[in-house]
């Protein structure tokens, strides 16, 4: 059994090696297409370089030799939905183009990538034209339903979640004891539902809640995970993940609230009623806008420091190289950054569970029935 | 120039409340050990909507 799983890994480990043997070999024929042909050295550059890994993009980058050309990336498919219909191909084709220079065309669909973002070229068009703010002028931004590195990661972190717990909801039809890597998960199940669900919503109505916060806490804390594998994950960083995440909570919280809860939040009880209207606006401001802005901002403006953070803290090597030497920047920067890493793993646990507990606390809020008195 | 004076700012005064925040929770710990899981949940949770207003003025102001 073991025998088995363990060829079957190395099996998948030498695909991905040759896959990635393959686009290293197939990127340094078009260095002429790369614009900056230099080192990465300067301060403007490293900051660009951290920029873009922060952002999402349409292939995993995991490293560069900029003087040779070389890059060394893993492919992910581009579906873009374009005025022609559907077009489907591997990100390779734009051979690590990032600036509108190489164009793919598709059925009579011509396609490019400026700034990870796909575009069109209108009808006729040959080449893009910029205008002096560097738009394009003659072509326009397509519905882009791609596999990005960000979707990627999110599927991973879904894959991993669906066996995980399917492993753990197996265990239990064989006895009360979880095997595996059930043991490991039963007890964080055990702590959210215990730390933060009933403290949170009450003891009569937590276990509705539960799916969604089980759902909620694993997802953010694996993606906050995988941001610190070399990958470059950067999912909790991308504001558009963390503001679903927040919306999806409002909906829930609107949706379930209870009499109470609607008659405090427009209509107070128990104060002046000339009051009572700018307290109904005030209280739908912070239920509507500033509570689940709060929980996005949150999340996206502490993963996005924390990779920057640890990602200026690396390039520190080629900064202080000049000064100090390779060595001595080396060392500083690895110190550095591994004990920057070693607290972005706790990070990485507080924010899911903040996540999830201000999440719970709102829901809280809402669910909570009053005595009347 | 000015957002990064407002910046500091910012710091300074998120550094303020999260120091009151941890303070207060020491003394309450000490005071009372026994009540120390509830006290450090209550401060996580100030620490995160403090940490959310901080973090709301610098994106706001970048």
């Amino acid at each position: 059994m073991v025998a088995k799983k363990s060829i079957k890994f190395i099996a998948i480990l030498v695909l991905l090696m040759t896959t990635v043997s393959t686009f290293a070999n197939e990127g340094g024929e078009d260095n002429q297409h790369h614009e900056k042909g230099n080192k990465v050295d300067t301060p403007e550059e490293i900051k660009e370089y951290i920029a873009h890994h922060l952002k999402d993009s349409h292939d995993f980058h995991l490293f560069s030799n900029n003087e040779t050309g070389t890059h060394v990336s893993f492919p992910l498919p581009v579906i873009v939905w374009s005025s022609d219909g559907l077009r489907m191909f591997m990100s390779s084709e734009f051979h690590h183009d990032d600036n509108g220079h190489v164009i793919v065309e598709k059925d009579g669909v011509k396609l490019t990538k400026i700034h990870s973002k796909i575009y069109e070229l209108e009808a006729g068009a040959e080449a893009v034209a910029f205008d002096e703010h560097h738009h394009a002028e003659n072509a326009h931004k397509v519905l882009d339903l791609s596999i990005t590195k960000s979707v990627f990661g999110m599927l991973i972190a879904g894959i991993l979640m669906f066996l995980g717990f399917g492993a753990l909801a197996k265990g239990y039809k064989k006895g009360p004891i979880p095997t595996g890597v059930g043991r490991v998960l039963e007890p964080l199940v055990l702590y959210v539902r215990d730390e933060i669900a009933r403290p949170n919503i009450g003891e009569k109505k937590y276990m509705k809640f539960m799916p969604f916060l089980l759902t909620v806490f694993f997802f953010i804390w694996i993606l906050n995970l995988l941001g610190l594998t070399p990958l470059g994950f950067n999912v909790t960083g991308q504001i558009a993940v963390t503001a679903c995440l927040a919306i999806f909570t409002m909906i829930i919280y609107l949706t379930n609230g209870s009499k109470d809860f609607w008659m405090h939040t427009l209509w107070m009880p128990g104060v002046p009623y000339i009051l009572r209207p700018i307290l109904a606006v005030i209280e739908l401001i912070g239920f509507v806008i500033i509570k689940p802005f709060s929980l996005l901002v949150r999340l996206f403006a502490n993963m996005t420091a924390g990779h920057f953070v640890v990602m200026s803290l690396i390039a520190l090597v080629i900064l202080m190289k000049e000064a100090f030497g390779p060595v001595a920047s080396t060392g500083v920067s690895l110190i550095l950054a591994l004990f920057i890493t070693v607290i972005e793993i706790l990070v990485a646990f507080l924010q899911a569970f903040i996540f999830t507990m201000l999440s719970s606390l709102f829901i809280g809020m809402a669910v909570e029935e009053h005595d009347h008195h | 120039m000015y957002n990064l004076i407002g910046a500091g700012l910012i710091v300074i005064g998120a550094g303020l409340g999260l120091g009151k925040i941890g303070g207060s929770a020491m003394e309450a710990i000490a005071r009372q050990p026994e009540a120390a899981g509830k006290i450090q949940t209550a401060m996580i949770i100030i620490g995160a909507l403090l940490e959310g207003l901080a973090f709301g003025a610098l994106i706001l102001g970048k």
